[in-house]
This record gives C-alpha cells, sequence and structure tokens, in this order.
C-alpha cells in the first residue's frame, strides 16, 4: 500500500472534466484566441457601467418596491385621513399631495445610490475596475445613468398610484413629464451627496441611516405636506427657503400649467452647484479609496 | 541592453504604511517575463499590499516600480493595459451573472458588444461554467467563484496577472482546478505573479519565490535553493482519515519531533528524519492503529523553510493556527 520516495509526495493530478470545471486545453485555446483592441472610450466605458446599473435593477426589482412603499403609504394614508381636513376633500388634497410625493420618494431614492456605492467597496469587483485602462470616472458616471432610470421608476410608481386615485394634473402629460424631468435633474444632483458620504462612511447601513437622517427632516420641513402659511413662523421661513420646498413648487407648477421660471432655475441651479461641489469630491476619494 | 528580454516587473524598496503601521517595507522584486513568480508568506505580511501598488491601485510612499518598462506611478495606465488583477476577494460582481460579468469587463476592456457576447461564450465554455452561465454569482459555489474571476481576467490576455491567494479556501478538487488554469496561463507566455500562504502552492506552482514577512523579503531563490538551504530532510505522510491527524501527530512528534500540519487536512510531515527514524517512526504509526495512505522521505518542505528563515512558523499570525505547531524545529 504505502510507498517510499525520494521526494516529496505529488499532490493529486489535476483532473479537470470538461463538463463540470476548466478544461486545460480550451483555457489555453482561450488564451491565445484574442488580441487587444483599443481601449474603451470614456462614452462606452460609462455606458457599459450604465448597463450594469440596469442590470442590477433587473436582477433585483424589489429594491424599488423597498423605497417606493413609503411614499405609496403615504399618498394613500394622507389623501384619505387628512385631505378633508386640510382641503376640503380628498380629491383636492391629492393634487396638491402627489407633486410633493413624487419629490419625496425619488430623493428617497437618492440616498440608494450612495449605499450601492458603499456596497460596491466592501467588494472586491472595484479593485477590478480601477486596475482596468479606463477613464476614471466612469464607474460613478455610469452607476449615476443607472440610477436615474430607478429614480424615473420610482417617479413613474407614484405618478400611476396617484392617477388611480384620482390625481388629475392641470396640465396633463407635458406636464408630468416636465415635472418627473425637473426631480430627475435635481436627485442627479443630490446622489452625488449621498455618493460622496458613501465614500465616506464604513458601511452601507451607516450610509442609509445618515441618508436618512438628513433627507427626512428636509422632505418633512417642506411644502410636501401642508402650505407653510399654516406653519410657526420660525418654521415657516425655513421651509420657504428649503431647495426642496422649492422644487415641490416647480413641480406643481409645471403639472398645473403655471409654474415659475424664477423656481425652475433655481432648482437647476441648487443641482448643478450640489453636482460642481461633489462630483470632483467623489471622483477625488473614489481614485484614492 | 536591448538583447535582454525585459522583466515583467522590477520593484526597488516599495514602501507602504497604513497609520503607524509599515505593511511593506522595502521591497525588492525582480520577475522575469513568462515566469511564474510566488509571494509567499503568511496573512498580514503584507503580499496584498505589494500587489496593489504594482496594479497601480494605491501609491507606493516610497520605492519604485516598473510593469513591462512602465512606470507604476508615472505611467499607471499604460500599467493598467498590460496587467490584471484577481483579487483576494473575489473580483468580480455578485449581483450580476456570470456570462454579464464577463460581456461587461469585454466592454470596459474595449470589445464592441457582439465581440464582448461571444468572448463571454468561449470564456465560460473554457472554464466549465455554461451551465452557471445564467446565474448570479453570488449564488456560485467558491470554486466556481473562482473560475469566473480568472476567466474575467484572460477577458483579454495580460501581459502581466497578479493572482492573490487563488486557492485561498477551496476545496483541493476546486484547488486543482486552478491550478491547472493557472499552468495553462503560463503555457500560453503568461507572466504571473502568485501570492500564496499555501508553501506547497507556490512549491507546486513558481518558478521562483520571494518569502516575505513583515513588509521584507527575507529569502529569494527557486524552491529548489530555499530547501537546500534549510538542510535535513522530511517524512512527510498522508492519512486515509483525516480525523486521525491529531494522533499522528502526537506519535511524531514524540518519535522525531517538529511536526508541522500541511495545508492538505490529511497530510503532516515531520522534520530532522533520517531513513532509519523514519522507518521506525512510520512502523510507531501502525502500531498506533493510524492508517496511512502513502508517505516518503524528502525534502524539507516550505513550511520549515519558513521555520528555520523566520524563526517563528508561516501561520503562526494566521486565523487558523493550531495549538500542535507550536512546537519549534530551530
Amino acid at each position: 500500500m504505502s510507498t517510499i520516495t525520494t521526494t516529496q509526495a505529488p499532490p493529486p493530478a489535476p483532473q479537470a472534466s470538461p463538463t463540470t470545471g476548466a478544461d486545460e486545453v480550451a483555457v489555453r485555446t482561450a488564451i491565445s484566441s484574442i488580441a487587444r483592441p483599443p481601449n474603451a472610450n470614456p462614452l462606452s466605458a460609462a455606458l457599459a457601467f450604465g448597463w450594469r446599473g440596469m442590470l442590477k435593477i433587473k436582477h433585483v426589482p424589489e429594491q424599488l418596491l423597498d423605497v417606493t412603499i413609503t411614499p405609496v403609504l403615504f399618498v394613500v394614508m394622507f389623501t384619505y385621513l387628512f385631505g378633508g381636513a386640510i382641503s376640503g376633500s380628498t380629491g383636492d388634497y391629492l393634487d396638491y399631495l402627489l407633486p410633493g410625493i413624487l419629490v419625496m420618494s425619488v430623493l428617497f431614492t437618492t440616498i440608494y445610490s450612495g449605499v450601492a456605492l458603499n456596497t460596491d467597496l466592501t467588494k472586491g469587483v472595484v479593485d477590478r475596475f480601477r486596475s482596468l485602462p479606463i477613464w476614471r470616472p466612469a464607474p460613478l458616471l455610469g452607476s449615476l445613468l443607472g440610477d436615474s432610470v430607478r429614480y424615473v421608476l420610482a417617479g413613474t410608481v407614484i405618478i400611476v398610484v396617484g392617477l388611480i386615485l384620482g390625481f388629475r394634473p392641470g396640465a396633463g402629460v407635458i406636464g408630468v413629464i416636465a415635472a418627473l424631468g425637473l426631480v430627475v435633474i435635481f436627485a442627479v444632483g443630490m446622489s452625488w451627496v449621498f455618493a460622496t458620504l458613501g465614500l465616506l462612511l464604513r458601511s452601507p447601513s451607516a450610509v442609509l441611516n445618515a441618508g436618512f437622517l438628513g433627507i427626512f427632516p428636509l422632505t418633512f420641513l417642506s411644502n410636501v405636506f401642508v402650505e407653510p402659511e399654516t406653519l410657526p413662523a420660525g418654521l415657516e421661513a425655513f421651509v420657504e427657503v428649503n431647495p426642496i420646498s422649492i422644487l415641490v413648487t416647480a413641480s406643481r407648477g409645471l403639472m398645473e400649467g403655471n409654474a415659475q421660471a424664477g423656481d425652475i432655475l433655481i432648482v437647476l441651479a441648487v443641482a448643478a452647484a450640489l453636482t460642481a461641489v461633489f462630483a470632483p469630491l467623489t471622483t477625488r476619494l473614489y481614485r484614492k479609496h | 541592453m536591448t538583447l535582454q528580454p525585459p522583466l515583467a516587473i522590477e520593484a526597488t524598496g516599495l514602501v507602504k504604511s497604513f497609520g503607524k503601521t509599515r505593511a511593506v517595507d522595502g521591497v525588492d522584486l525582480t520577475v522575469r517575463r513568462g515566469s511564474v513568480y510566488g509571494v509567499l508568506g503568511p496573512n498580514g505580511a503584507g503580499k496584498t499590499t505589494t500587489i496593489r501598488m504594482l496594479a497601480t491601485l494605491i501609491g507606493p510612499d516610497a520605492g519604485s516600480g516598473r510593469v513591462f518598462g512602465h512606470d507604476i506611478v508615472e505611467d499607471a495606465n499604460a500599467v493598467r493595459g498590460i496587467v490584471s488583477l484577481t483579487g483576494q476577494l473575489a473580483s468580480v460582481d455578485e449581483e450580476l451573472t456570470g456570462r454579464e460579468n464577463l460581456i461587461l469587463l469585454g466592454r470596459l476592456l474595449g470589445l464592441k458588444r457582439p465581440e464582448a457576447k461571444e468572448r463571454a461564450g468561449e470564456l465560460l465554455e473554457a472554464f466549465g461554467l455554461v451551465e452557471a452561465a445564467g446565474r448570479l454569482v453570488k449564488h456560485y459555489s467558491g470554486g466556481m467563484r473562482r473560475r469566473l474571476d480568472i476567466a474575467a481576467s484572460i477577458v483579454v490576455t495580460p501581459q502581466l496577472m497578479f493572482l492573490d491567494e487563488p486557492t485561498t479556501g477551496l476545496d483541493p478538487r476546486s484547488r486543482n482546478q486552478v491550478w491547472s488554469i493557472v499552468r495553462a496561463l503560463v503555457a500560453e507566455g503568461t507572466t504571473i505573479l502568485l501570492c500564496t500562504q499555501y508553501l506547497e502552492e507556490a512549491d507546486q506552482l513558481a518558478d521562483r519565490i520571494a518569502v516575505i514577512d513583515r513588509g521584507k523579503v527575507i529569502a529569494e531563490g527557486t524552491p529548489a535553493e530555499l530547501k537546500a538551504s534549510v538542510g535535513s530532510g522530511s517524512l512527510h505522510v498522508r492519512l486515509l482519515d483525516p480525523e486521525q491527524r491529531l494522533d499522528a501527530a502526537r506519535v511524531l512528534d514524540r518519535e522525531l519531533g517538529a511536526v508541522t500540519l500541511d495545508a492538505d487536512p490529511a497530510a503532516l510531515s515531520a522534520a530532522g528524519a533520517d531513513a532509519d527514524r523514519a522507518a521506525e517512526a512510520v512502523a510507531e504509526l501502525t502500531r498506533s492503529d493510524v492508517r496511512i495512505a502513502d508517505f516518503s522521505l524528502g525534502q524539507p518542505s516550505l513550511d520549515e523553510v519558513f521555520l528555520a528563515l523566520t524563526g517563528h512558523l508561516a501561520d503562526a499570525s494566521a486565523e487558523h493556527a493550531d495549538p500542535i505547531e507550536v512546537e519549534q524545529a530551530a
């Protein structure tokens, strides 16, 4: 049974069956059969990352549910609980409430951009991305592309729920699309803030908590639910200057067909300012991570 | 000068600190094109940090490195164009399918979409992953994940491949598959820098080995040179039943001393054995009802090399340190 050899016992011969393991000959063929293409250009690298974001939505559609279920509950609860008290009828209140809830649900979704980025960093895959000869900001821009799709979907869910409950926007389909577009642009600006947070904080749940800690007061202390005039003076002053209130006012205006250009400009300016500050910061942090 | 084949890696005095810890403390490496170079050391020795510097993921605090002549700091993007990295954590996206991972990398490396799809199909076939191609990677076994990881590294064949502990946590069968893939890569001319804490793995695959401990290279040479520098031979025993390994270790410890447990859960070695004493020890094992699959008397294993070089055992700092290995030979 036992054998004595003068060298160290050899390991079992590497046996690999073609069906369950790697086939050595095929591996060799695969290695030799590819010529190195020119490096991917910045746009196609970013688009490839965008595709990755889309695939994640496709594989885990429930994640959309996570962020839309609360706003959907809010629409239903607030409409029927407070509609009569606040606006005299549930239908009137829904017209007032829905654009605000749209803003809220899309902004909740932006937190997940930071969470997803943080989750990525805890995995080895980011190391591989960073060792590729690609344009450095491509992974971030690409995931933003995927995230924008997520924002549009989250917004669409809310609008559809509203329509079912009897929401009838005065400016029709065009107005609703314009409002959704404005909200998504603002959300892209916000998502850079959470991306920065995602790179600074230690765990995905820390990003989630910090995100909601910021977003909750900002959305509740706005004109999403009630007219600011009904609030105490100090609070009213805050609510009036809260960019989220201005975004909600602009969305309502777009949906009803009486938007103020000034509101829209402020929203776009805030989104641009957030991007200008946080996008370079995020890129720098990502590179150094 | 120009007739000399260029070196795949040429690193001098690499240093990297994290806070007060000098993770890498002056590492020099010279790796010839087309070879497998093993970097051997326990957890926390600085292997991964060295790889991360050479793969341009982090910049060195001091020292310099060239990969196929390109400076790792000044010319990082050129380095990225010719290397690929298989990290210690699987460097694939767990939330995508195997096929999607390969297509994504193909596109990021500059393949057109149809080319990327075709390449993914070819690799899935070669790596035995066709059936699992449509499943999310998070549902893959460790061995499948590793194979996908390596496939992802050769979507476009790199000139230099970093393999960071490619078989850690794999069962022996999957480990053998990974080894055969590595051999195929080498046969096709890819240079490989292999980090491992398995001494057997470096011995099996590497042409040259640098032994690294606490951020420094403490020995360098061919596996045979390293073994020769240590001296006396060893008895290697493989058991039929891994459960009996501790019993066997007690017997060999009594008969020969300096027992080490090998990576293979059924194998163990004892240093300082000449033929007579080894025969006696094997007879004693049989008398103690330890069932032996095979045994051999050979050169010292790299475990023993490590012990002789550092005065402590290779995996004394690793999480699976075993009490029996507290035995010191030197």
